[in-house]
C-alpha cells in the first residue's frame, strides 16, 4: 500500500511521517513518532485513553486517520506540562491519588484540560458528563472528579 | 477529602505522600505493555476461531507466508506434546489443538514486519472447521445430556456416592465439592423462618483498560526475554516455560507498568505465541498486542453462576442453619471459583450448622481467570439477598441482623478455621453510626445493605533491601505496582529505618533479580511484599548496629536503632554520638562491605478483611433504570499505610460491583458467539453514572503484620451486588435474583408485580 507523507504539528513542534492510509492518528503518534503517552484501550472510540486534541477539538485519536493530521495542530499528554512545570491538573491528579494503574490518566488529563479551557468553573455534573467518554476501571472516578475540581479552583485563583 | 477515621501512631505509615511513580504517569512517560519496542522487532496477529465449538480439520498458511514481510506462522504443531493437568490447560487455551473450544480460541499466529501486515496475513490463513454442538449457559451445561465440552473429563467422585448424578450423564461437571459442619436439617427445624432461593449471575470481565501486550524474544537455544504487562512476572515465566517446554531459568521476564489487572493478568493468554513466533523467526523480537475484542473474547472473564441458598432464622434474627448449592461454569477448562465462592458465602456469620455443595462445570466459553475476590461476589449476591429478604419479612433491621450473627475473634468460621482478630463487628458499628443512614428517602428510592468478606493470601514472596552508598535505601520487589504499591512499600521501609519517605526508592524488578514471587493478587502485595520489606530492612538495621558496635568497640546487643541512627542502648553501653544511616553507609565498603537484607518466604499472618456497603438508589418505574444516589463503603484495613490508595481500592471495588450488578454481562448468541465484544456494548460504569463513593476506613490491626496491614484490594467488590439488589427491593418491592439488574429486567419485574 502506498504511504502518504504527512506534515503536522504535535505539541508545537513540526513533525513528519509516512502513514499507511489505514493507520490511525493514534498508531502514527505511537509507532511513527514514538509518542506513547496516548494509549489504545479499545480502538473503537469507547474508552478515551487515546484522547488528544486536533486544532483544539477533543478527539479519540483511534478514530482519526493519521493522514487527516496533515497541516493540523495536535496536542497530546506529552505537551501538557510546561517544561519541568506540571500543569495544575497533573499535580492534582498525583495529590488526590486520582490514578491507580494510570493507564487512563493521559486521556483524562487531555480531556479535563480541554474542559477547563472551555469552562473554568464546571459543576460536578458537568465534569462527570464531560469525562463520561473516558473509562477508568480502577478508581470509581471519585478521586478523578475531585482532582479536576481542585485544579479548576486553583486555576481560577479560588484555591 | 473523603471521610475517614484515621489516628496515626506512626511518623509516615498512615500519611498520604505523592506516589513516586506519579510524575511518569501524569506526563505519559511511564511505559506500559504496548509502549515497549526493540530494534528489529516484528509484530504478531492471532487467528481465532469464529465458532463456539468446532473440530479444526485443516490450517493452510501458504498464502500468508507468501506475503513479502511475513516471517513466521505458528500453530499447535510448534508446541510440545505430552503436557498434563493445568500445564496442558494453559497450553490448550494459548492455542487450540484439534478442537476450538470457544468463540475467540486461538488457532494460529503470524509475525510480520508491521502490525498492519500481520493483520492482513492473519486473514489469509485458511482454517477449515467442522462445527460441533456447543453450550454456553451454566444451567444448560449442567443439565444431563448437554453437549460434552470435553468428552471424558467428567468427574463425579463426590456425588456418585449419594447424589442423583449417574456417572458421565452430567458430562460437563469436572469437580464436585462438599463441606460443612453441624446438622443442617436439625438447624432448619429450630428456625422460626426458613426460606430458600435460586440466584444467577452472569459472567463479567475484569475490564482493565490496558489490553494484554508483550514483546517476546527467544532463540533456538530456548533462552529468551519477555517484556509484558502482568500482575506477576514469575507466573509468566513459569507458565510460558511449561507451555513451550523450556527451562524457566532460560526466560527473563520484565513486568512493564500495568494498566489494571484485577486478577485477569495473573496468568498467560498469548505470551507463549510471541515467544514461539520469535524462535521461528530466527530470534527476532515479536510484539503482540491484543485488541479489545480479543481481550473480551479470549481472556479473563469470571465465571457465571447459578446458586441455591436455604437459610433458617429465628424471630430475633439468629441464624440457625444454612445450605448453599452453587453451580459455576468457568469456560472450557476446570477452575471456576466455585470453591472460593462457597468458602466466602457464609464467612461473615456464626453458623452452628452449614453445608456447602459445589459443581465446577465446563462450557464453550473462554477459560475464566481470577477477578477480584474470585467467586465471593456471586456467593454474596445469593446469601446477602436472602438474608435481607428474611430480615424484612421478620421486620428486623438488616444491619442488626448482621451484627447479631457477626463473627469475631475465636469464632469458628463457616469454612472451618477459627478466626483470629478480625474487624467485622467494628465495621458494622461504624456503618450504623454513619450519617448516610439517616438521610430520608423519597418515592421510588430505597436503601440496601450488604456485607462481604475476603480472606486474603500470603503467597510466595522474595524481597531485598539494600542500604545505598549515600545512606538512602533501595528496595527490590517482585509484585507489580497497580495502584500505589511503591508508595506503600516506601512508607513502611522509611518508617522502619527512620529515614525520609523520599529516601527510599522502590523498584519492581525482573525475574533475574529476585527469587520467586507470586503476582500482585489475593490482596497480598502491600501485605506480603511490605512485610518482607520490613523484615529485610530490619536485617539491614541489625548489620548497621553491628558496624557501629565494631567502631565503638562494644557489643552489638548494646546498640539500638533510633530515628535512623545507631546509638548506645542506655548509659551502661558507653557514651558515643549516634551514627546515622548515612554515616554508616558512606563507610560500609571499608567496614565489612555492602549492607543488604533479604527475605524469602511463603508469607504467613494474613488478616481477613470484612466490609459493609450501604447504597441508596432511585428506580425509575417508567423505564426500570436504577440510579445510584449515595454509596458508602466501610471496610477494615487493619492499618491503612497510604489511606488515599486504600480509599481508592474501596471506591474502585464498589464501582466494579455496581457495574456487575446493573449493566455488565457476557451476551452469547444462539450460535455461541460473544455478541458484545467491545466497550460500547459491554458497558462498564462511566463517570456520569455515579455519585462520589463515601468511604470509612476501620482499623483493627492484623496481628500478623508489623504495621497491622490487612489486604484491602478485593473485599470491596463483594457487597455491591446484593447491596444494590436489596436497595432495589426496598425502593420498588421487586426482588431481582438474576444479574444484571438492567432496565429491561427491572421494568419487567415491576410490571409482573403490578399484574400479579
Ligand atoms: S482507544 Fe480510542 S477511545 Fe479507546
Ligand atoms: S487508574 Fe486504572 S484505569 Fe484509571
Amino acid at each position: 500500500m502506498t504511504k502518504v507523507h504527512v506534515t503536522t504539528t504535535v505539541n508545537g513542534e513540526e513533525v513528519e511521517f509516512l502513514a499507511d492510509p489505514r493507520e490511525t492518528l493514534l498508531d502514527c503518534l505511537r509507532d511513527k513518532l514514538d509518542m506513547t503517552g496516548a494509549k489504545e484501550g479499545c480502538g473503537t472510540g469507547d474508552c478515551g485513553a487515546c484522547s488528544v486534541t486536533v486544532d483544539g477539538t477533543l478527539v479519540c485519536s483511534c478514530l482519526v486517520l493519521g493522514v487527516e493530521a496533515q497541516g493540523k495542530k495536535v496536542e497530546t499528554v506529552e505537551g501538557i506540562a510546561d517544561g519541568e512545570e506540571l500543569h495544575p491538573l497533573q499535580r492534582k491528579f498525583i495529590e488526590h491519588a486520582a490514578l491507580q494503574c494510570g493507564i487512563c490518566t493521559p486521556g483524562f488529563l487531555v480531556a479535563a484540560k480541554n474542559l477547563l479551557e472551555k469552562n473554568p468553573d464546571p459543576t460536578e455534573t458537568e465534569i462527570r458528563y464531560w469525562l463520561a467518554g473516558n473509562l477508568c476501571r480502577c478508581t470509581g472516578y471519585d478521586k478523578i472528579i475531585r482532582a479536576v475540581q481542585d485544579a479548576a479552583a486553583e486555576m481560577r485563583g479560588a484555591a | 477529602m473523603p471521610k475517614d477515621e484515621l489516628k496515626s501512631e506512626y511518623k509516615l505509615v498512615g500519611t498520604r505522600p505523592d506516589r513516586p511513580d506519579g510524575l511518569d504517569k501524569v506526563t505519559g512517560r511511564a511505559r506500559y505493555g504496548a509502549d515497549f519496542s526493540m530494534p528489529g522487532m516484528l509484530f504478531a496477529a492471532v487467528v481465532r476461531s469464529p465458532h463456539a465449538h468446532a473440530k479444526i480439520l485443516k490450517i493452510d498458511a501458504s498464502k500468508a507466508l507468501a506475503l513479502e514481510g511475513v516471517k513466521a506462522v505458528v500453530t499447535r504443531a510448534d508446541f510440545p506434546d505430552g503436557l498434563t493437568g493445568e500445564d496442558w490447560n494453559l497450553q490448550e487455551n494459548t492455542i487450540a489443538n484439534d478442537t476450538a473450544l470457544y468463540d475467540g480460541h486461538a488457532v494460529a499466529a503470524v509475525a510480520a514486519t508491521s502490525a498492519l501486515l500481520a493483520r492482513d496475513a492473519a486473514k489469509l490463513i485458511e482454517v477449515e472447521y467442522q462445527v460441533l454442538p456447543h453450550v454456553t449457559d451454566v444451567d444448560e451445561a449442567f443439565a444431563p445430556g448437554a453437549p460434552a465440552v470435553r468428552p471424558g473429563s467428567a468427574d463425579h467422585s463426590v456425588s456418585s456416592r449419594e447424589v442423583d448424578l449417574p456417572d458421565n450423564v452430567r458430562h460437563n461437571v469436572v469437580r464436585e465439592i462438599e463441606f460443612g459442619h453441624g446438622d443442617v436439617e436439625a438447624g432448619f427445624a429450630e428456625a422460626d423462618l426458613v426460606r430458600e432461593g435460586t440466584y444467577k449471575t452472569e459472567a463479567t470481565h475484569q475490564g482493565y483498560i490496558e489490553p494484554h501486550a508483550c514483546v517476546g524474544q527467544m532463540g533456538a537455544d530456548g533462552r529468551g526475554e519477555m517484556w509484558v504487562c502482568t500482575q506477576g512476572q514469575w507466573f509468566i515465566r513459569k507458565f510460558c516455560a511449561a507451555v513451550l517446554g523450556i527451562e524457566a531459568s532460560g526466560l527473563r521476564v520484565t513486568a512493564s507498568e500495568i494498566g489494571g489487572g484485577f486478577g485477569g493478568k495473573t496468568t498467560i493468554f498469548m505470551e507463549p505465541l510471541a515467544l514461539a513466533l520469535s524462535r521461528k523467526a530466527g530470534g527476532r523480537p515479536v510484539k503482540l498486542v491484543m485488541t479489545r475484542s480479543e481481550v473480551l473474547r479470549a481472556t479473563g472473564p469470571t465465571a457465571s453462576a447459578s446458586m441455591d441458598v436455604k437459610i433458617g432464622m429465628k424471630k430475633d434474627g439468629t441464624l440457625t442453619a444454612a445450605r448453599a448449592v452453587f453451580r459455576m461454569q468457568g469456560g472450557a477448562f476446570p477452575g471456576s471459583p466455585v470453591d472460593l465462592a462457597l468458602t466466602c458465602a457464609f464467612a461473615s456469620y456464626k453458623l452452628p450448622n452449614v453445608e456447602h455443595i459445589g459443581y465446577d462445570i465446563l462450557a464453550n466459553r473462554p477459560k475464566c481467570a481470577a477477578y477480584r475476590a474470585p467467586g465471593a461476589p456471586m456467593g454474596a449476591f445469593a446469601v446477602e439477598s436472602l438474608i435481607d429478604e428474611m430480615a424484612r419479612e421478620l421486620g428486623l433491621d438488616p444491619l442488626d441482623v448482621r451484627l447479631k450473627n457477626a463473627v469475631a475473634e475465636g469464632d469458628k468460621s463457616s469454612y472451618g478455621p477459627t478466626y483470629n482478630r478480625i474487624g467485622l463487628v467494628e465495621v458494622l458499628e461504624a456503618t450504623k453510626a454513619h450519617p448516610n443512614l439517616s438521610v430520608p428517602l423519597g418515592p421510588n428510592q430505597g436503601r440496601g445493605v450488604a456485607t462481604g468478606f475476603w480472606f486474603n493470601h500470603g503467597g510466595e514472596t522474595s524481597v531485598s533491601v539494600s542500604v545505598t552508598e549515600d545512606g538512602t535505601a533501595t528496595v527490590s520487589i517482585g509484585t507489580p505496582d497497580i495502584g500505589g504499591l511503591r508508595a506503600s512499600i516506601a512508607l513502611m521501609v522509611a518508617e522502619t529505618f527512620g529515614i525520609g519517605y523520599d529516601d527510599v526508592r522502590v523498584n519492581v524488578v525482573e525475574t533475574g533479580a529476585l527469587g520467586f514471587n507470586e503476582p500482585s493478587h489475593g490482596s497480598r502485595a502491600t501485605f506480603a511484599s511490605g512485610k518482607a520489606a520490613v523484615t529485610s530492612a530490619q536485617s539491614c538495621i541489625k548489620q548497621m548496629c553491628q558496624r557501629a558496635a565494631d567502631k565503638w568497640g562494644i557489643d552489638a546487643e548494646a546498640v539500638e536503632w533510633v530515628d535512623g541512627a545507631a546509638q548506645p542502648a542506655g548509659p551502661n553501653a558507653g557514651k558515643f554520638p549516634p551514627m546515622t544511616m548515612k554515616e554508616i553507609a558512606e563507610t560500609m565498603g571499608a567496614t565489612g562491605g555492602p549492607i543488604s537484607g533479604h527475605n524469602e518466604t511463603t508469607m504467613d499472618g494474613v488478616g481477613a478483611s470484612f466490609g459493609t456497603h450501604v447504597v441508596d438508589v432511585e428506580v425509575d418505574p417508567e423505564t426500570g433504570r436504577t440510579t445510584i444516589l449515595r454509596y458508602l463503603v466501610v471496610q477494615d484495613a487493619g492499618k491503612a499505610v497510604h489511606p488515599s490508595y486504600v480509599e481508592g481500592q474501596y471506591q474502585g471495588g464498589a464501582v466494579q460491583g455496581i457495574g456487575w450488578a446493573l449493566n455488565e454481562e457476557y451476551v452469547y448468541g444462539k450460535d455461541g458467539r460473544l455478541q458484545n465484544p467491545i466497550f460500547l456494548d459491554y458497558r462498564v460504569p462511566v463517570a456520569s453514572d455515579l455519585p462520589m463513593i463515601d468511604t470509612v476506613i476501620v482499623e483493627v490491626p492484623n496481628p500478623g503484620h508489623p504495621y497491622g496491614v490487612r489486604g484491602v484490594g478485593e473485599t470491596g467488590i463483594t457487597p455491591p451486588l446484593p447491596a444494590v439488589a436489596n436497595a432495589i427491593a426496598d425502593a420498588v418491592g421487586v426482588r431481582m435474583k438474576h444479574l444484571p439488574m438492567n432496565p429491561p429486567k427491572v421494568l419487567a419485574a415491576i410490571k409482573a408485580k403490578a399484574n400479579g
